[in-house]
């Protein structure tokens, strides 16, 4: 029988949640790296017992842990994350330049072929990928050497490379996103990169169409259409159809918030459904807290603009939690499941594709993560 | 032998349980420590100074004989009591948060 494994970075260590695939019972162990903020944790594709885990502190920096053992034990990796040549500068919140300082990995992302092959998008934005496991780091320099980067910027959670997306279909073709910088892509395995960010409208620039500094929080996309991204943005949720060439708002019915709509953090496709999309709508960028006390996951079965409440199982009132960008997940067993963490520790399941919810674990650190891999 | 007394987290990376002893050639400074420390240890290398500029790291400081010497030159000499092993060299986690 099939199993899940749900892999869960907190603020105070990382928690792995297995069950089998009625996705009713689970084990719970951890806390792994007790103490440690576990940024992103995230298996091989290729073999599901390498997992790779981001282990950072404001104390003691950068860890990388690689365990062979689908998360038994752990062994600590290079954490020299060391950019290539003069870093340079980016702009600072003030707008004058800031020289660019390694500051922690946000996302680790196994390569879809080779267990040995990582990326790891960094903060300050930045990414790098290893191809012996972990046991050293390169930056693609392509990437902070596009022409704009000394215009990129931080958002309030600093200046982080948060999403990274192999396309299963051209292996040369990466895409990547940054707060707030906006989304890039590289056809040759990136080396070389363009920005992908027209389409895009942001009032908190001075040029809301700028080709650079839009905040964008997630990219989604289903293996099957790899053309199609899903995007929530600081504000708003869109869609490309042309591998991000250009993009559209598909905020639709999602909940008014003073004149505007779709802010969020998280994004998701269906496994089998490649137009079914989940976001968790939030409370303006300065509340950071679900509607009305209220947390619904909205579907779309039509790709955007037609959005449904998901409610049954959530909590419905006095709900004050934010779901963070890495902290949703798709389980591929033929009964789709949908998985996302809270901060205020609550990691929620569903075995029916969002229909129904069910808390796993109710008491964690605040999560920062959630991802899911699917054993035979 | 030098005494070195890790932070809790540390010594967890490093696998230790107690305090770390080390030899050390004179001088005996903050850098020929730290640099005895993770060439034992290499692991640590990053966690308690940069890897590119081998500063300190911000909320990391350095005791011994009831002193900070978090702001000493990483070559200055420390203290006799230290390089004769008899007080240790502290490496702290900064007091921060609620």
């Amino acid at each position: 029988m099939s199993k899940v494994r749900v892999l869960v970075g907190t603020r105070k260590g990382a928690f792995i949640l297995e069950s089998d695939g009625k996705r009713q019972k689970w084990d719970v162990s951890g806390p792994h790296f007790a103490g440690w903020e576990l940024y992103h944790l995230k298996g091989s594709p290729a073999d599901p017992n390498r997992l790779y885990a981001s282990q950072t502190s404001g104390w003691f920096g950068q860890m990388i842990q690689r365990s062979n053992d689908g998360g038994k034990t752990w062994e600590a990796m290079d954490n020299k994350f060391v950019y290539d040549g003069v870093p340079g500068t980016h702009q600072w919140y003030d707008g004058k330049p800031h020289p660019w300082e390694f500051k922690r990995v946000w996302h680790l992302e196994p390569s879809l072929t080779d267990p040995d092959k990582v990326y790891a998008g960094v903060e300050d934005a930045a990414l790098f990928h290893s191809t012996d496991g972990g046991k050293s780091w390169q930056e693609l320099p392509g990437l902070r050497g596009h022409g704009t980067g000394p215009r990129w910027q931080p958002g309030a959670g600093g200046m982080c490379l948060h999403t990274i997306l192999l396309d299963p279909s051209n292996h040369s073709r990466i895409y990547i996103a940054i707060s707030a910088a906006g989304a890039f892509r590289s056809d040759d395995a990136g080396v070389t990169w363009k920005a992908i960010n027209q389409g895009l409208r942001s009032e908190y620039i001075p040029d809301s169409t700028a080709e650079v500094g839009h905040c964008v929080h997630r990219i989604a996309q289903h293996k099957s259409r790899p053309n199609t991204l899903f995007m929530q943005k600081h504000w708003d949720v869109l869609r490309s159809d042309n591998a991000g060439d250009l993009w559209k708002e598909v905020n639709g019915n999602l909940p008014d918030d003073a004149g505007k709509r779709g802010f969020g953090f998280v994004i998701d496709v269906h496994a089998h459904e490649p137009e079914t999309i989940y976001v968790v709508p939030i409370k303006s960028d300065s509340q950071h807290f679900p509607h009305d006390g209220k947390l619904r996951v909205y579907r779309s079965k039509t790709g955007g603009n037609e959005w449904e409440p998901l409610t049954k199982g959530l909590p419905q009132q006095d709900c004050y939690v934010n779901v963070l960008r890495d902290a949703m997940a798709i389980d591929s067993l033929d009964s789709c499941g949908v998985y996302f963490g809270t901060t205020g520790g609550q990691v929620y399941s569903s075995a029916d594709a969002g229909d129904s919810w069910a808390p796993i674990v109710r008491d964690l650190p605040a999560v920062l993560s959630v991802e899911v891999q699917t054993l035979a | 032998m030098i005494s070195v007394v890790l932070p809790a987290h540390l010594r967890t990376i490093a696998g230790v349980s107690g305090d770390v002893q080390l030899d050390v050639a004179p001088p005996v400074t903050q850098r020929s420590v730290l640099d005895a420390l993770e060439a034992r240890y290499p692991v640590l290398r990053g966690t308690i100074r940069d890897h590119v500029t081998q500063e300190r790291r911000a909320f990391v400081r350095f005791f011994a004989c009831q002193e900070d010497l978090s702001h000493e030159s990483p070559d200055a000499p420390l203290p006799d009591a230290v390089a004769s092993g008899a007080e240790p060299f502290m490496i702290v986690g900064a007091i921060a948060g609620g």
